[in-house]
């Protein structure tokens, strides 16, 4: 398992004067679903070129399973791609479309048939055999595209957002599939997406891509419980983000001094030596009170009055304008206060509480800016 | 399958004027279409038709006697004429694909954004008459003019007595200089519409460029090579103003003899009886060669 699979050294990618990959450095384990999630333009599907030999680095090195590919033409890597728009041959039926690659290598006929034949059925199209690309639907076309490309059995198998083309119903049912497969073939996946809960329900380990650099590699829960920066924050999910200074210890956690001298509990080793902080809480970790209820002495507390309510079924999410100024996103489950009627209306005074633990830090370092 | 776009309710009193003019609208769109073509090809070709199977001359006017007079006068006496035809025709659009491939596969694929002046380009000689570039190629290769001394006095690469003028080669190069716009231009429609990922897709596949140049991008401008191939060829086959302008006696065409049974000698019938062999021969040609590309791949 902890064979690198993949390995990108110092790898560079300049179009123009811009550097759309930026010195990154990585490393894939063999058998690991592994994704590049960021926004449009992160430099994730350039990265994914490269490593498919589609583009070559301007500079840095890129290493398949020990051996230096850097220069070596796609057609010679031992890593198949499952394009984008699917890129299935529309002159060819879907057996001709997925025996290409074992073609090309000289695999010998009955081997090719017996193949696509079960390759056709791990991905549930058995039958479709002498179909067109034209004459199937776009869940379909996609299944296709990973059939063309697992049954080469390659070391590594690359995918450029496979599902943004896909509706959402279809998309979530592809997730779940597409871990299954790779969960039964074993092959290493590297995933491209800029979707993030997509990368969350599928992936191993995530490396968060901004301005052709990750910000944090780590797996799901790591990246969405102690992301370490504003991005990563900002990007998986939704985040409270509190700016204050350190101010002293209390009880073995370190105080943050908020604008309006709101005193925070962290954990003392979230602190790390630094003064100026910006302190983040996820919405669903906040609980919500009336000024009256008691409330546990550990845990830190903001008032503040509702300014919006949203009701979505599963939970309720709040706008609460804390009186530090901060605006601060809430997400209640509907358990008790709807059955009561009790849910907070707009203008109602509360008190948000939440336990020391269930803070992160981000660094204060500006290296994006908010909203970005 | 409606004519009208939205369900209509048809009123107690029958569909309205608006909903018959509707279903009604396809029809109107092709009647000047249909009008034109049965005027201006229908009637004439009928016509046509009549005139090869009559008799007399154009001085005792011609009747209408259902001889067959004239298709044995044409399929026996013009074989050679035919067969420059075929040779010359075939040869220019061997040629036009060869030359217009490359430049049609280099403006499509690496042409970014320099396609629309380059495609101008390959239009630009439409500009000038037909005649006058026909009879400039005349100029550039009689036996003193410049490509002929270059390669004969400067070069030394022909004998001193080499002439190209009146000879299979000059016309040959005339068809292919006039008729190659036709070969590239559907060629780079072809070649512009393939998706470059399914390149990238044949090579991630371990397609070499080769490969992948044989295996995707030939079979996808396959659409492209039948429209090019038959737009050159068929026009060059009854083409007579090349050989007219740089072919000699020997060099005659198929559309020389029916231009001069038509214009010189007035002989209706054989004119009418060549025209109408060369249109089923172009027909079966046409077929024969769909059908060898593969008609599906043409069409979808």
């Amino acid at each position: 398992m902890s064979e690198i699979d993949v390995r990108l050294v110092d790898v560079v990618k300049r179009f123009g004067d811009s550097n759309a990959v930026d010195h990154i450095t990585l490393d894939v384990n063999d058998g690991e679903f592994f994704s590049l999630l960021g926004p449009s333009g992160c430099g994730k599907t350039t990265t994914l070129r490269m490593i498919g030999g589609f583009e070559q680095p301007t500079s840095g090195l890129i290493e398949l399973q020990g051996q230096d590919v850097t220069w070596l033409p796609s057609y010679k890597r031992n890593v198949n791609t499952v394009f984008q728009s699917y890129a299935l041959f529309p002159h060819l039926t879907i057996e001709e479309n997925v025996a290409f690659g074992l073609r090309r290598r000289g695999v010998k006929d009955a081997e090719v048939k017996s193949r696509v034949t079960d390759m056709l059925r791990l991905v549930e199209l058995p039958g479709f055999e002498k179909r067109k690309p034209n004459q199937i639907s776009g869940g379909q076309a996609q299944r296709v595209a990973l059939a063309r490309a697992l049954i080469n059995r390659p070391a590594v198998l690359l995918l450029d957002e496979p599902l943004g083309a896909l509706d959402l119903k279809l998309r979530k049912q592809m997730q779940v599939e597409l871990k299954r497969i790779q969960r039964e073939v074993g092959i290493t996946f590297i995933y491209v997406t800029h979707d993030q809960e997509e990368a969350m329900t599928m992936s191993d380990r995530i490396a968060v891509m901004n301005r052709g650099k990750y910000e944090q590699l780590g797996n799901p829960e790591s990246l969405y419980e102690r992301p370490q920066t504003r991005f990563v924050a900002g990007f998986l999910g939704v985040s409270n983000l509190l700016a204050g200074t350190v101010d002293g210890t209390a009880d073995g956690y370190a105080l943050v001094k908020l604008a309006d001298d709101t005193r925070l509990r962290i954990p003392a080793a979230l602190a790390d030596g630094n003064t100026q902080i910006e302190v983040g809480i996820r919405p669903e970790k906040v609980r919500m009170n009336t000024p009256t209820d008691a409330i546990p002495a550990a845990a830190n507390q903001l008032d503040g009055t509702v300014t919006d309510v949203s009701y979505v079924g599963v939970s309720t999410q709040y706008i609460v304008d804390s009186k530090s100024g901060i605006p601060m996103t809430i997400y209640e489950q509907n358990i008790e206060r709807t059955t009561n009627g009790s849910l907070y209306r707009q203008g109602d005074a509360v008190r948000l509480s939440w336990m020391p633990e269930h803070t992160f830090v981000v660094g204060s370092a500006p290296t994006t800016a908010p909203g970005d | 399958m409606s004519a009208t776009s939205l369900p209509v309710r048809a009123g107690p009193t029958g569909p309205s004027f608006r909903q018959r003019i509707g279903k009604a609208t396809p029809y109107l769109l092709l009647a000047p279409g249909i009008l034109w073509l049965l005027i201006f090809f229908i009637l004439p070709t009928f016509q046509m038709f009549l005139t090869s199977v009559s008799t007399g001359s154009l001085d005792n006017g011609f009747k209408l006697t259902f001889s067959g007079a004239a298709y044995v006068t044409s399929l026996t006496k013009f074989g050679p004429q035919f067969l420059n035809s075929l040779l010359y025709g075939g040869m220019a659009t061997l040629l036009t694909f060869a030359i217009g491939f490359p430049v049609a596969y280099t403006i499509a694929f690496r042409g970014g954004r320099w396609k629309n002046f380059l495609l101008f380009i390959v239009i630009a000689p439409f500009f000038t008459s037909f005649l006058i570039r026909t009879i400039s190629w005349k100029v550039l290769l009689l036996d003193d003019g410049p490509v002929l001394s270059f390669l004969r006095d400067t070069l030394h690469l022909l004998p001193p007595d080499a002439s190209v003028i009146g000879t299979p080669i000059a016309v040959i190069a005339g068809i292919t200089y006039n008729f190659l716009p036709f070969m590239i231009l559907p060629l780079y429609v072809a070649l512009e519409k393939i998706d470059p990922r399914l390149i990238e897709a044949a090579n991630d596949l371990y397609a070499s460029r080769a490969g992948a140049f044989r295996r995707v991008t030939i079979p996808l401008a396959l659409p492209g090579i039948f429209a090019g191939t038959i737009l050159t060829f068929i026009p060059a086959l009854g083409d007579y103003v090349n050989a007219t302008l740089l072919g000699g006696p020997q060099t005659q065409m198929i559309g020389n003899v029916i231009q001069s049974r038509f214009l010189l000698l007035g002989d209706y019938p054989v004119a009418a009886a060549l025209s109408f062999i060369l249109m089923a021969a172009i027909l079966v040609a046409v077929s024969v060669y769909a059908r060898a590309l593969g008609t599906e791949q043409l069409t979808g």
